[in-house]
């Protein structure tokens, strides 16, 4: 919980990870230039206060984790979305016996989503099934970009794929949320293009959709898919530190995504461990729409309280404390969609 | 900054075509000349062969748009006069050597990739030249705006006559030849996608929706730029 001003906000950080990116885990290059790239981005959008050293950034453990979420961080409950890369990681990346330890652990604090790879066919259907029971799975986390063999990525609207996420209605677990990534077979197309969710938000409307990074860096088209379909929602995880470098795109960024999606579909993500949530919070709250930018009107604390939390926690039927809700309910998806595109 | 070394018997004046070469040479994603984003890393000119190498913001840059940078480079380059061999490499990523390799033997975009291409990148790049024909559409009309009296509900009316001579009229009409769209004064400012004609209704919309690609693009290049300079640090 965070209080500001008299007013109280609610955190959900939708979109957190346990990762192991030592040297000990790379089984190739691509281990180390994955890591580097993250540590990369780490250092470019962080104030200087908060800059980790490289060795813990690789490796930082589950105390670490509560403690900069849940002690430091103002986080009410987060949640699990990992990414496996078992091309690149000898145990994967994210840790999931670690990570699915600790929310056994916490079970008010943290939500654990799996991952899985359409590629994996009719076994790692089998696998689905029994993560589902053992974890108790409500959502899964997919990333597109995937190695897998030669295959260098797939689209959610891929037969097994569409095969999968039938199984996720089946099996209960109805918040999928998405990472686009670089690379996609064929190459010969934009492997960040949203029209592949586009299409499986229309034929499973039963599912939720949420595409994390906002559908960075195709914000655009993301908006678009988004106003068609009542199903997708955006994470905001990696466009949220540029509330400190860029203050004014990220006005945009909110201001674009509140015109297209409405205020009751964005999800506040650290992204942690690429940032760290405490700062966030903060700023977010501190956050104003700059004057100059005229088009866009003031957020207010009623939206910022969605958005940091009330959102999420409707998707995840978290229990929010009466004094930290809103008069009227948040995360009703039926209101308020494409309210800007509609007047 | 780019590293520039030349041997004594080379003249300054093929370093120049080299570099005017490159700068001709634009990332898609950002419409931006690569010389600009910090991608060429150094160009080394000696015994009669060019060797530029190109750097990118991460490991994990897309393939395809990398491949796309570093065989537009060395078409470029190659149109040089008199420039002899040309060498271009592309360093830190996850695809450095196969896309060196591909360079290297002029196997093409398909025989680069192998299994993971089909067919071309034609496709890719038209994409993202709509992107940018929408951007510096969204640039003309939003100046009109915001410095003449014209209202969103003007803008059907609104031609390319109207658009005042300056960067961004340049950029557009630049930007209409690469889409294939005409250039002629009677031609509407704001089209589709495609580039047709818009009832008046729909010109808010697309403005609206033109504006979003504008604020995308500039926010990936923003991204890039600084990610670049956290890589590379000061050489950046």
């Amino acid at each position: 919980m965070y209080d500001k001003d008299g007013e109280k906000y609610f955190v959900v950080d939708a979109h957190i990870a346990l990762w192991d990116g030592r040297a000990s885990n790379h089984k190739n290059i691509h281990g180390k230039q994955f890591i580097d790239c993250f540590y990369d981005y780490h250092k470019n959008l962080s104030p200087e206060e908060v800059l980790w050293d490289y060795d813990t950034y690789t490796y930082y453990g589950g105390q670490r984790l509560m403690k900069d979420l849940f002690d430091d961080g103002y986080v009410d409950h987060a949640i699990f979305q990992p990414a496996i890369l078992g091309e690149f990681y000898r145990n994967g990346f994210g840790q999931t016996e670690e990570a699915f330890g600790l929310a056994q652990e916490h079970p008010d604090k943290l939500t654990y989503n799996h991952a899985y790879d359409p590629r994996n066919g009719e076994a790692g259907l089998e696998q689905l099934r029994r993560d589902a029971e053992r974890m108790n799975l409500k959502g899964v986390k997919l990333y597109t970009a995937e190695w897998h063999g030669d295959s260098r990525g797939y689209k959610l609207d891929d037969p097994w794929s569409r095969r999968y996420l039938e199984e996720c209605l089946e099996l209960g677990i109805h918040n999928i949320h998405i990472h686009k990534g670089p690379t996609i077979r064929p190459l010969d197309r934009d492997a960040f293009d949203v029209a592949d969710i586009d299409k499986v938000a229309t034929d499973y409307l039963d599912l939720n959709f949420v595409v994390e990074h906002v559908g960075l860096p195709r914000l655009e088209d993301f908006c678009w898919i988004a106003t068609q379909e009542s199903n997708v929602y955006g994470g905001l995880a990696v466009a949220m530190p540029f509330i400190h470098t860029r203050p004014k795109y990220f006005a945009q960024i909110i201001g674009e995504l509140l015109y297209w999606l409405g205020e009751d579909k964005i999800f506040f993500s650290s992204d942690y461990a690429l940032w760290t949530p405490k700062w966030l919070v903060e700023k977010f709250v501190d956050f104003q729409i700059p004057e100059e930018l005229t088009e866009y009107a003031p957020i207010t604390t009623a939206q910022k309280k969605k958005i940091l939390g009330l959102n999420a926690a409707a998707m995840y039927d978290l229990d929010v404390p009466a004094e930290l809700r809103l008069p009227t309910e948040a995360g009703d998806a039926s209101v308020e969609v494409a309210a800007g595109a509609r007047s | 900054m780019i590293a520039i070394a030349t041997s004594a018997t080379s003249s300054t004046s093929l370093s120049d075509r080299v570099l005017a070469a490159l700068s001709g040479v634009t990332d898609p994603e950002l419409d931006e000349p690569i010389t600009e984003l910090g991608f060429v890393r150094s160009i080394r000119i000696e015994n009669a062969c060019v060797t530029v190498h190109l750097r990118l913001p991460t490991s994990f840059c897309s393939p395809n748009f990398a491949y796309l940078m570093a065989s537009d480079a060395l078409d470029a380059l190659r149109k040089v006069e008199r420039i002899g061999q040309v060498v271009v490499r592309l360093d830190d990523h996850h695809d450095s050597d196969k896309i060196n390799a591909g360079l290297a033997a002029d196997a093409g975009y398909v025989g680069t990739f192998g299994v993971e291409a089909e067919e071309s990148l034609d496709e890719l790049r038209e994409i993202f030249h709509r992107k940018a024909h929408t951007a510096a559409m969204e640039r003309c009309a939003e100046q009109l705006l915001r410095t003449t009296d014209v209202t969103v509900d003007d803008l059907h009316r609104v031609t390319l006559a109207d658009v005042p001579a300056g960067p961004h009229k340049e950029a557009l009409l630049r930007r209409r030849v690469a889409v294939g769209l005409g250039v002629r004064p009677a031609d509407p400012l704001v089209v589709s996608e495609d580039g047709q004609s818009l009832a008046p209704e729909d010109v808010p919309l697309r403005l609206r929706f033109a504006k979003s690609v504008r604020i995308s693009m500039e926010g990936n290049a923003h991204f890039c730029r600084g990610l670049l300079a956290t890589r590379y640090g000061s050489t950046a």
